[in-house]
């Protein structure tokens, strides 16, 4: 009896992926809907968020309007679905949404057993610490015996342990439910120390009482890198999101920005060349148009201008490039070439 | 002997006026020692509550009142350290994002449409509510068939799209239930005349909603997706509770019916709504249909909390009801049998009308248990109120300590306004048809 129940488990589970996996050609039921699905958070600043007239703005938004970009030529041609981190995948999975993109952290269990792709990083995190200026502290190796609030039952909570373990140092966990209750609790004063990931801090920062009495400390103790999935087998609508990511990398590099894209097609440069289809045809071999980089640059941007006015200077978050500069600036962002 | 004595006598010709109790009987004196300090124990009880008012009052009307922002353009107004103040409710966010709260994302150049869909919903509720109202039988189908076809048409811009083969596969069906209603007539030997009415009408109803729905009225296409706010708050709370009265009656006859079939039904379908967590329901609903529907095949992701939600609030309905008919003594059963009534008018015209009377409090209760249940729509990724709120709060143009509060104050009167209406409203019926047996 038990087998059978087991089997029957295993039978449904399978036929689940199975329909998964037989949405293949994922660009042309976008293209046939006329939009593309875009499973975006249900609210995270810089990254995904509703702005007063309910358009969503975002690091993270801008790569499903630069994908909907490439398509239709039309960066408003998305729909978004914001989806909890619990359910962000099943919706993948089912077929919901065309590409999640929602600052998920790309790791070996969710590219090999949840069916999914990792086709690009768009940011690459990790976890910080924030502390008061007062404290006089200018790193996390400093932090030995400090009390630091975190959120219950995260990965936060294990990497902090982990950090204060290899480096023989003790400290006090305070603990909270939620984001919420956590960064209230050290901004009264409740502990030292407040840690997440490094991008939430600086949105955190803003909402304290007095934000320049704080800093982020330098250390970074875990990697996140983040960015878009997609369903596994589905390998043209996977080309696809990585390399509108790398064209806006190669873009950014190459000096090619929103403004100049067009003056920037008669230009010599034979990778600025290969990378606006100006030469060769690499926009059709992943069943778009030739000017599919052009039509990215025009309506959204390169890396750079989206990071900056997204999270970057541009925007109040005032985050730094860092690890998220391109590779020519001591960076992390590698453009793959187009050729 | 006889002397005539003149006795005075005296007759008072009018009467006395009353002598005003003493001071310490009446006035506001009196009405306190009566009212809060009868006894120890109510002295010390009404201290206690006075004190918790003096705790509790005169900071929360600081706060959100004398304190308060009220206008501003970022949260510069709403921080002290950029000039702004902090100690209150930031109401300048509030204002800044109300367009937001009421509409969610829905596309700015048609959101006189929604503006539509609030005016309509406000007549039809008026009409039907308000017991004075002239032609409140046109009112009802109004509100229960012109305003949901209106509503349709102008939140998404109509223009269904059947295909023709939609059409023929309606005509045979039309064709179909009006010939089993004749079919039905001549076995029974009812009128046939009445059946076809009957059957064309229902048929005549659906085809006209239908062809509403599918033409073209010029109106941009706004997906569900895009809906929010108050709008999504109102619209999953006004399908709930048209949807729930009549299906809850019906699921509460069925429950007591005779019928076996008929009364499994019901009670199967009342106990396992009741049995599982609406949040459940909601999830299996968003998160998991998809995963068994075929691939091209896809519930509106609005539509599907708003199925759920409908059915929930029917099986409480059902529950409800239920205690009505219930409390009905058996007598006015038989009473309507011996009159020769059939089911239906017993029903009607006698059982109903008494049984929902007792429950009124009941039903105004699951009505304000289901308005506030819309909110957890919010879990499946539908942008309600709450929702729109809690991500508007995190906007790092807003960021500033009090911003939470005052967002939560806000979804907080919205929620009160329309309970505590619900509420006062269900009150002055309730006076109004127990006049008979006020106890």
């Amino acid at each position: 009896m038990k087998k059978a129940l087991v089997a029957i488990a295993f039978g449904l589970t399978a036929s689940v992926f199975a329909t998964g996996a037989s949405a293949q050609a994922t660009l042309n039921s976008v293209k046939q809907k006329g939009f593309l699905t875009c499973g975006s958070n249900t609210g995270l600043a810089g990254f995904g968020l509703p702005d007063a007239q309910g358009n969503w703005t975002g690091l993270d938004v801008d790569l499903c309007r630069a994908i909907a970009a490439a398509i239709f030529d039309d960066p408003t041609k998305v729909r978004y679905i914001p989806l909890a981190a619990k359910d962000r995948f099943t919706a993948l999975q089912s077929g919901e949404v065309d590409v999640l993109s929602r600052n998920s952290t790309m790791t070996m269990s969710r590219d090999t057993q949840l069916g999914l792709d990792f086709p690009a990083i768009n940011y690459f995190d990790g976890q910080g610490f924030m502390v008061r200026k007062k404290l006089g502290v200018s790193s996390a190796k400093e932090l030995n015996g400090a009390s630091i609030c975190t959120q219950q039952g995260t990965t936060t909570e294990l990497n902090l342990a982990d950090y204060f373990r290899a480096n023989n140092m003790k400290y006090e966990v305070v603990a909270f439910a939620t984001s919420d209750e956590t960064f209230k609790a050290y901004d009264a004063g409740r502990c030292d120390a407040f840690t997440t990931d490094a991008s939430g801090l600086y949105a955190e920062r803003l909402r304290a009482s007095a934000p320049d009495d704080h800093i982020v400390l330098p250390e970074i103790i875990s990697k996140e890198p983040l960015g878009p999935a997609v369903r596994h087998g589905d390998n043209q609508w996977g080309d696809i999101v990585r390399w509108t990511h790398n064209a806006m990398l190669n873009a950014e590099e190459l000096g090619v920005t929103k403004a100049n894209v067009d003056q920037m097609k008669t230009s010599d440069n034979p990778e600025i060349k290969r990378l606006l289809g100006t030469e060769g045809k690499f926009g059709e071999a992943v069943g778009l148009t030739n000017d599919w980089a052009v039509r990215i640059i025009k309506h959204v941007g390169n890396y750079g201008e989206v990071f900056e006015k997204n999270v970057g200077e541009g925007s109040k978050l005032k985050i730094k490039r860092g690890q998220n500069a391109l590779w020519t600036k001591g960076g992390l962002q590698y453009g793959i070439p187009v050729r | 002997m006889s002397t005539t004595v003149d006795i005075p006598r005296f007759v008072q010709a009018k009467q006395v006026e009353a002598l005003p109790p003493p001071n310490l009987a009446r006035g506001p004196v009196a009405w306190i020692r009566e009212n809060l300090f009868s006894g120890p124990f109510n002295t010390i009880l009404t201290l206690v509550v006075f004190y918790l008012l003096y705790v509790s009052v005169p900071p929360l009307m600081k706060f959100l009142f004398i304190d308060a922002v009220w206008s501003g353009t970022d949260r510069a107004a709403c921080r002290a350290d950029m000039g702004g103040r902090e100690t209150g409710a930031c109401w300048a966010f509030i204002r800044d994002k109300i367009s937001y709260f009421t509409y969610g994302s829905y596309t700015v150049s048609e959101r006189w449409r929604v503006d539509i869909f609030f005016a309509l919903l406000a007549i039809g509720v008026g009409w039907l509510l308000w017991l004075r109202a002239p032609r409140r039988d046109l009112g009802a189908i109004y509100f229960f068939w012109l305003f949901p076809v209106f509503s349709y048409i102008l939140l998404t811009g109509g223009n269904a799209d059947f295909s023709g083969r939609f059409w023929i596969g309606f005509l045979i069906l039309g064709a179909l239930l009006v010939a089993l209603l004749a079919f039905l007539a001549v076995i029974l030997k009812a009128s046939l005349r009445t059946a076809l009415i009957i059957g064309g009408g229902i048929v005549g109803v659906i085809g006209i909603t239908l062809a509403l729905m599918d033409m073209d009225f010029g109106l941009r296409h706004v997906p569900t997706a895009l809906w929010g706010g108050i709008l999504v708050t109102l619209l999953v709370a006004t399908v709930g509770i048209v949807f729930s009265l009549p299906f809850g009656i019906l699921l509460a006859l069925g429950r007591r019916s005779k019928l076996p079939i008929v009364r499994m039904a019901s009670v199967i379908f009342i106990e396992f709504v009741r049995g599982v967590p609406l949040i459940t329901v909601l999830i299996m609903a968003n998160t998991m249909l998809p995963l068994f529907l075929p691939g091209d095949m896809t519930v509106d992701r609005l539509m599907r909390p708003l199925i759920g939600t409908a059915f929930f609030a029917s099986a409480y309905m059902a529950e409800v009801v239920r205690g009505g008919l219930q409390a009905m003594p058996k007598g006015q059963y038989e009473g309507a049998q011996s009159l020769g009534l059939s089911y239906p008018q017993m029903m009607i015209l006698i059982i109903l009308p008494q049984a929902l009377r007792i429950v009124i409090p009941g039903i105004v209760n699951t009505f304000i248990g289901l308005f506030k249940d819309t909110s957890l729509v919010a879990i499946v990724g539908i942008f309600d109120l709450v929702k729109t709120i809690e991500a508007s709060r995190i906007d790092p143009n807003w960021a500033a300590p009090s911003i939470s509060l005052t967002g939560y104050a806000f979804a907080a009167l919205f929620y009160f306004i329309f309970c505590f209406g619900m509420s006062r409203y269900s009150l002055g019926v309730e006076r109004r048809l127990a006049s008979g047996h006020k106890r």
